[in-house]
């Protein structure tokens, strides 16, 4: 455990909501397309080799971000792709990331049926 | 008619000077802060499930995206996310607990449309989107990775 660890992984995660806050200000996009292009630019920054790097240098820092999500998917899809071909392609990048995608569907579930919607002020 | 307009313009004008001005800048810094905050603790989590319960590199990625969404989809629950991100903005958004954050609220909002058309549609309400591009781009990735 290394604190210049939690350093870089403040720094670098707090970094990237800031590129989310500025399209979220200065733009017209919606939370939601954020998330959208977020991913989308996680898995096209991951194929590229530009957020591996990141990933090593801050950690959480690069993979809690959606982005990071992103960058499992392309990771995943490219060491498929290498391994089994085009089966691979299709099945890496949802296997790679099937903790996140299942444990959301199950946690979200659950979540929404215990408990009840708050209303808004 | 006219003068209506100037009334209206009047109304206007005093609207913007008495409306607190969105600070983008204040809100850029309460976004660093939350979302550097819920990286650390996501880094926290990690090397807990190195550390500790020892898991190789995908296990600790997978233990540390679960229990992350666990996080956000119970804070969200609880109706405690909702508060965090009503100060953090984008920093709340952003992480993965925000995905998690995405699917839970619309569905808890939907309850009474019934079990599948309103809870279970609307958990993809958000996420839909999201893994239809990410899942898509992925494979047009691997695909190309296919045939370099």
């Amino acid at each position: 455990m290394d604190i210049m660890n939690y350093v870089w992984a403040f720094v670098i995660g707090g970094a990237i909501c800031v590129v989310g806050q500025l399209l979220l200000s200065f733009t017209r996009l919606t939370s939601a397309r954020i998330l959208v292009v977020f991913v989308t630019a996680g898995v096209i920054l991951g194929a590229v080799g530009v957020y591996e790097p990141l990933v090593r240098l801050a950690g959480a820092g690069a993979t809690i971000p959606l982005t990071g999500f992103g960058y499992t998917l392309a990771k995943g899809a490219i060491e498929g792709a290498l391994e089994n071909g085009i089966l691979g392609a299709v099945t890496g990048g949802v296997a790679a990331s099937a903790a996140g995608i299942t444990a959301a569907i199950v946690f979200g579930y659950l979540n929404a049926v215990i408990f009840k919607p708050r209303t808004k002020k | 008619m006219n003068h209506e307009t100037q009334e209206q313009k009047r109304y206007q004008k005093r609207v913007k000077e008495k409306m607190p001005k969105s600070h983008a800048l204040t809100q850029c810094i309460r976004a660093f802060i939350v979302g550097g905050i819920i990286c650390c603790i996501g880094q926290l989590v990690h090397d807990f499930a190195q550390l500790v319960v020892m898991l190789d590199e995908k296990g600790v990625s997978s233990f540390t995206s679960i229990v992350m969404i666990f996080f956000g989809a119970t804070l969200t629950g609880i109706g405690v996310y909702d508060k965090i991100g009503a100060f953090a903005g984008a920093g709340s958004v952003v992480p993965i607990t925000g995905f998690a954050n995405s699917i839970v609220a619309p569905a808890m909002e939907h309850k009474f449309e019934g079990y599948v058309l309103g809870v279970a549609a609307e958990l993809f309400s958000i996420a839909g989107p999201v893994l239809v591009y990410g899942i898509t781009t992925s494979v047009i990735v691997g695909l190309i990775a296919c045939i370099v």
